[in-house]
């Protein structure tokens, strides 16, 4: 049994006694730590979490994105290149977008993408020695849910990528307790960039302050906060 | 090696006839490949991996490099009371995927293996046979079942039987 999930490792320390799947035998680490021929080292200053039965990574804090393959994102078009678009993902380098590799896009058919748009996409390539790639559909080929978000409209800000992980988990309240209320869309990508819609600019202005003060709160201060921001919004209606 | 020796018998003589000629071309062209091959095999080179390398390409780790997995973050697209409706149509299908995914996880700890199941059923078939069973069996078995002790003379005496009116 590992007895140290939970506390706060740094770089360069070692892991050991990790729970195994019972079914497999295997281990899986996630990102923060690395393996160095059989043993497990510690590459991101943070806390040892832990899933059952058998994943181990570390919490850590950060900012700066790195792409990772499979992963969701929100990139800004910068530059159309032939036959593909280079985007902004807050990542050491810019990615690639293939106008083929968008829904319903054909040679003849191409999607209308400009520089300065907003799309939200997945990595089909992230590794350290290639250009990352990026696509806007699953490996169906359907969109759902990627592409072009949101011309003229909505409003996008980044924060930190904790806070991202903390919004989008499973258990977290806040996107709930703030839909209840309000009428908004919010597109989160794992760069750590958030785009919010909302009925007016105010509510969009509420829905961004909302989230960026979460980052430190806990359930119930998140909840109070809300309730508190929803007698708020009647006034100003 | 034997083919090469056969190969040698043949003198230079025989080998310079007319006749001769193709199969004279067709023994240096081997002769060639052998030694192409020679080169070859002397110059393959082989990487000197230690042992313990080779063990590690089935390591007992799988490295996870996305948080996502990890974590299993919601996907990154949502729309409240009626915003965007092709959003929250798809909210709806991830909603309804976590849960089957859900049901059938607790499903697979909570659920009865077949060797359970092939207990339970062998003492379900009594129950389930008297159902199908007609009313008088099914009396005869419950007296059977509660009179257990008593001795068999006293069933066979229970037993109905067709009496015989008298002839007077």
């Amino acid at each position: 049994m590992v007895d140290h999930v939970g506390t706060v490792f740094l770089p360069g320390d070692t892991i050991h006694n990790l729970n195994k799947s019972e079914k497999t035998g295997k281990i899986i680490i996630g990102p923060g730590l690395r393996q160095e021929s059989e043993t497990i080292i510690v590459s991101k200053p943070g806390i040892l979490r832990h899933k059952e039965p058998n994943i181990y990574w570390i919490d850590s804090h950060q900012k700066k994105y790195v792409p990772v393959k499979g992963e969701q994102v929100l990139g800004v078009v910068t530059a159309k290149a032939g036959d593909v678009f280079r985007v902004d993902v807050g990542g050491s380098e810019q990615a690639t977008l293939s106008y083929l590799s968008f829904e319903g896009a054909t040679k003849r058919n191409r999607p209308d993408v400009k520089v300065g748009d907003i799309v939200f996409a997945r990595f089909l390539v992230a590794n350290k020695d290639m250009e990352p790639e990026l696509v806007c559909m699953d490996g169906a080929g359907r969109s759902s849910g990627m592409g072009v978000i949101g011309r003229d409209r909505g409003f996008m800000f980044t924060c930190s990528l904790n806070l991202i992980r903390k919004i989008l988990s499973p258990g977290c309240v806040l996107l709930k307790t703030l839909g209840n209320g309000n009428r908004f869309e919010i597109t989160v990508g794992m760069n750590g960039r958030v785009w919010i819609h909302g009925r007016s600019v105010v509510d969009t202005i509420m829905v961004a302050n909302a989230i960026s003060a979460a980052e430190f709160m806990d359930k119930d201060q998140i909840r109070a906060m809300c309730s508190k921001l929803a007698d708020r919004f009647i006034v100003v209606e | 090696m034997a083919v090469e020796s056969s190969k040698s018998k043949l003198s230079k003589n025989v080998l310079q006839m007319k006749f001769m000629q193709r199969s004279v071309l067709r023994m240096e062209k081997e002769e060639i490949e052998e030694e192409a091959q020679k080169m070859i095999d002397e110059e393959h080179w082989v990487m000197a991996v230690p042992q313990g390398d080779k063990q590690q390409r089935q390591s007992q780790y799988i490295v996870e490099p996305s948080y996502s997995r990890c974590e299993d973050l919601l996907f990154g697209r949502m729309s409240f009371k009626g915003c965007n409706p092709e959003i929250e149509k798809l909210m709806k299908s991830h909603m309804q995927d976590s849960e089957l995914e859900e049901a059938s996880r607790k499903e697979s700890e909570i659920g009865v293996d077949d060797m359970e199941m092939a207990e339970r059923y062998e003492s379900l078939i009594g129950t389930v046979a008297k159902k199908f069973a007609k009313k008088r069996q099914r009396h005869e078995e419950d007296v059977e079942s509660s009179s257990k002790d008593q001795s068999t003379e006293d069933k066979i005496k229970k037993k109905r039987k067709f009496m015989k009116p008298s002839d007077d």
